[in-house]
């Protein structure tokens, strides 16, 4: 029985995981997903850079688009970012009621950029239908749009979990904050792309 | 600290529904899931064979009326449909990957039990939702490809349901992916490293690799289809300015892929099997799992190959003749390792090893009209006839299936404690190998003399060849019988297996048959070498000779 190596002293299963290693492949878990997330928004980006390749007549040919809303926009959620990422840094200091504040400022600012959004689909002069980049742009907008909701729905989430007594959510226990708060940062970061490509480009 | 790995380490949960049962329930151990993919993909391989057997019917003569032409399509559609997405993508990664991935890295069940719980059950519902479309104003009737504009504009309820649960499915197999990912990266056992994993879980880290990758560009092509459809938005519709290109590069993005989803887990199933049975190491591990990955990075960057004629610049013809090409290196790497596997062996000629050298043969004849197709000109000429047919029937059924039953007949006494009967085994095997190349290999002379695919009529002089594919069809559905009678057999009078009825060493014959619910009673084993198979010098040498 030598390919098996003997059962160590302890009888107990004490080793199957550590806390840490359980951790961590959760977050590998999560990185995977967003990745994935990631490739759907990489075959969008790619057909519209395709299809204004093949057929330059975009919206911003033929409107011109306005920047104001979607720099506004940029500046949220980048803003969001770093206030999420404070609201982390109260967390592990174990500052509740200072981690909910910056929580909730995220959380808001999320919802500025949904609203703002929609002021921008209100002002613009093209519907989804009237051509193939009015489409693409709404796709793609709206496809990041989707993602924006949820994840501030998950803050809310987040934020009342650390809220009540018994929530999940503290420093003992901070996985289920880091996995929403990577999923924002994601969630900026492909904003970031998409502003350059639909609107600066 | 270890409380927090409830879903896996608690073993109430995981036995709430006991007997039978509990491969009806929402079980969350990783081997009822992955008996349940099994058992649910058989049903799903039943329906979709008994759809190509309607095809083989239709064919039988030029211009017979079996089915209206309309219907012809959607068999063809739902053929194509279920055969990939509901039967060799499930079987292949989600049956063997969930029940033997745990076992191979020393864990007692898959990183996200739950997920994984989720995962299978968005398949049957996905795939009756599917089949019932046939009943409800007719299902899709653009092929499993879905090319705009003809899905655009053929009847929109078939094509979106199409639409759903394929998103659905892809969905399911996105989350195995992951699942599979965190799992071999994560959850190995303490000490056991990467390069001491048994080959399947190489097979399936690049397959998940190449799932995570590509299944959301399928995802988000097919919502853009979808708007399409519904919304008369013009993403792939020309008339509106769209372009139908755009779908068909999106499309092959994942598809070409998808035939690796298809075939990577099943190379790595191989590898598992003819060692066992020859009683030999795994020839060259390590350039084995290079080519995996050589595999996995090519088989990214060849999709355009499928679209030779569809007006491609000239340039990326070349670029994507070459790195298709570039693709039969680390295959054949792959197939000379198991000739040596093979090679001076004690070879036992039982119907796993039967079904996986019949693999072997099979995979080199589909390997080498795929170089073929990747040259230009020899694809100009072939384009849509039946020699792609063949092509990829020898790849997926040639490849895959067999080695799907080549794995059944290997992990049988695994699963179920029960041996099957090798001689009706061996039986089984011969029909299945004859009536398969009866079948698709006068599909190439079909498709070089020119007949078209997902044609219901042809050319009067087509027809005997058609006749032979079609007695090849019915040989192959009829050898169907023969299996199920002996999984019938085993289960109510089959012989006790034991628990390593094979002698060998990897992870998952060393506990009990069927294992328990944590796998290993006491600590898992911690087996550094799966193949030591009779070396002199081998840690395992005491160990194989029992
Ligand atoms: C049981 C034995 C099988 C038989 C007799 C069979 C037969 C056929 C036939 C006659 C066609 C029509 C070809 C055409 O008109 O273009 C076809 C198409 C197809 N088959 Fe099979 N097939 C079998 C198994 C499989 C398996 C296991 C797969 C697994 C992936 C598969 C995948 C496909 C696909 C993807 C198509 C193309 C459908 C389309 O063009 O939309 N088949 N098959
Ligand atoms: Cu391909």
């Amino acid at each position: 029985m030598t390919s098996i190596v003997p059962k160590e002293q302890s009888s107990e299963r004490k080793k199957d995981l550590s806390i840490e290693e359980h951790e961590d492949f959760r977050l590998f878990g999560l990185i995977a997903f967003l990745i994935a997330d990631g490739m759907t928004f990489a075959g969008f980006f790619a057909a519209y850079l395709t299809f204004k390749a093949v057929n330059p007549i975009g919206p911003d040919a033929i409107y011109e688009l306005e920047l104001a809303l979607p720099t506004l926009n940029t500046v949220l959620l980048l803003v969001s970012s770093f206030t999420f990422h404070r609201a982390g840094k109260f967390l592990e200091k174990d500052e509740a009621k200072q981690c909910q504040k910056w929580l909730l400022i995220t959380g808001a600012l999320g919802v500025a950029f949904l609203i703002s959004q929609m002021f921008e689909y209100f002002t613009l002069p093209f519907g989804l239908t009237d051509n193939l980049f009015a489409s693409t742009f709404y796709a793609l907008t709206g496809f990041h749009g989707l993602h924006v909701t949820l994840g501030s729905i998950m803050i809310m989430i987040i934020w009342w979990q650390t809220r009540i007594p018994s929530g999940r959510v503290n420093n003992e226990n901070k996985f289920p904050f880091e996995a929403v708060e990577l999923y924002w940062h994601f969630v900026d970061g492909i904003w970031v792309v998409l502003f350059i490509i639909l609107y600066l480009l | 600290m270890t409380i927090s790995l409830k879903p896996s380490n608690s073993p109430q949960e995981k036995l709430q529904p006991t007997g039978w049962l509990k491969y009806l329930s929402f079980s969350l151990d990783h081997k009822v899931i992955g008996l349940q993919y099994l058992v649910c993909g058989f049903l799903f391989y039943l329906i979709g064979g008994s759809l190509a057997g309607a095809i083989r019917v239709e064919l039988i003569s030029p211009l017979s009326d079996f089915m209206p032409r309309e219907v012809y399509n959607q068999v063809l559609t739902l053929h194509g449909t279920i055969m990939i997405f509901l039967w060799i993508v499930p079987v292949v990664n989600g049956a063997f990957g969930n029940y033997l991935i745990p076992f191979y890295v020393g864990a007692r069940d898959m990183a996200f039990p739950r997920l994984n719980a989720v995962a299978f059950w968005l398949i049957p519902p996905s795939g009756l939702m599917l089949i019932t479309s046939y009943f409800i104003n007719g299902a899709a009737q653009s092929g499993w490809t879905a090319y705009p504009p003809l899905s655009i504009t053929t009847p929109a309820a078939g094509q979106i349901i199409w639409i759903l649960s394929v998103l659905l499915l892809g969905g399911s197999s996105i989350f195995g992916g992951i699942n599979f990912i965190a799992t071999i990266l994560k959850l190995r056992r303490p000490g056991l490293k990467l390069m001491q994993l048994p080959m399947y879980c190489w097979a399936m880290l690049g397959t998940s690799i190449l799932v995570v990758l590509s299944t959301p560009v399928l995802a988000g092509t097919l919502i853009l289809l979808s708007f399409d459809i519904v919304a008369h938005t013009g993403f792939f519709n020309p008339s509106l300015g769209g372009n139908v290109i755009v779908y068909q590069h999106l499309f092959w993005f994942y598809s070409h892929p998808a035939v690796y989803i298809m075939v990577l887990p099943a190379f790595g199933l191989v590898s598992e099997i003819l060692p066992i049975h020859s009683r030999k190491p795994l020839f060259g591990y390590t350039t084995m799992v290079f080519s995996i990955m050589g595999i996995v990075v090519l088989g990214l960057v060849v999709w355009a190959h499928h679209m030779f004629t569809s007006g491609t610049p000239p340039w990326m013809r070349l670029f994507f003749t070459i790195a298709t090409a570039f693709i039969a290196v680390p295959t054949g790497i792959k197939f000379f390792n198991w000739v040596a596997t093979l090679w001076g062996g004690k070879i036992s000629l039982n119907a796993a090893m039967l079904f996986s050298c019949g693999f072997i043969i099979n995979f080199v004849l589909g390997g080498i009209t795929g170089v073929a197709l990747a040259q230009v000109p020899f694809d100009v000429h072939v384009h849509d006839t039946y020699f792609v047919v063949a092509h990829f029937h020898y790849i997926v059924y040639g490849g895959s299936v067999f080695v799907i039953f080549s794995s059944i007949y290997h992990w049988f006494p695994k699963f179920t404690g029960k041996m099957l009967n090798e001689n009706l085994g061996r039986f089984h095997f011969i029909i299945t190998f004859i009536g398969f190349n009866l079948c698709f290999a006068p599909q190439h002379w079909l498709g070089l003399n020119g007949m078209p695919r997902r044609v219901a009529e042809y050319d009067p002089q087509f027809q005997l060849i058609n006749q032979i594919s079609s007695v090849g069809a019915l040989l192959m559905a009829l050898s169907t019988l023969p299996f199920l009678w002996n999984i019938l057999q085993s289960i109510l009078y089959g012989n006790e297996a034991g628990d390593n009825p094979w002698n060998a060493l990897t992870p998952e014959w060393l506990t009990s048959s069927p294992p328990p619910v944590e796998n290993w009673e006491g600590e898992a084993p911690l087996v550094l070498e799966p193949y030591g198979y009779g070396e002199k010098n081998s840690k395992n040498t005491q160990e194989s000779m029992k």
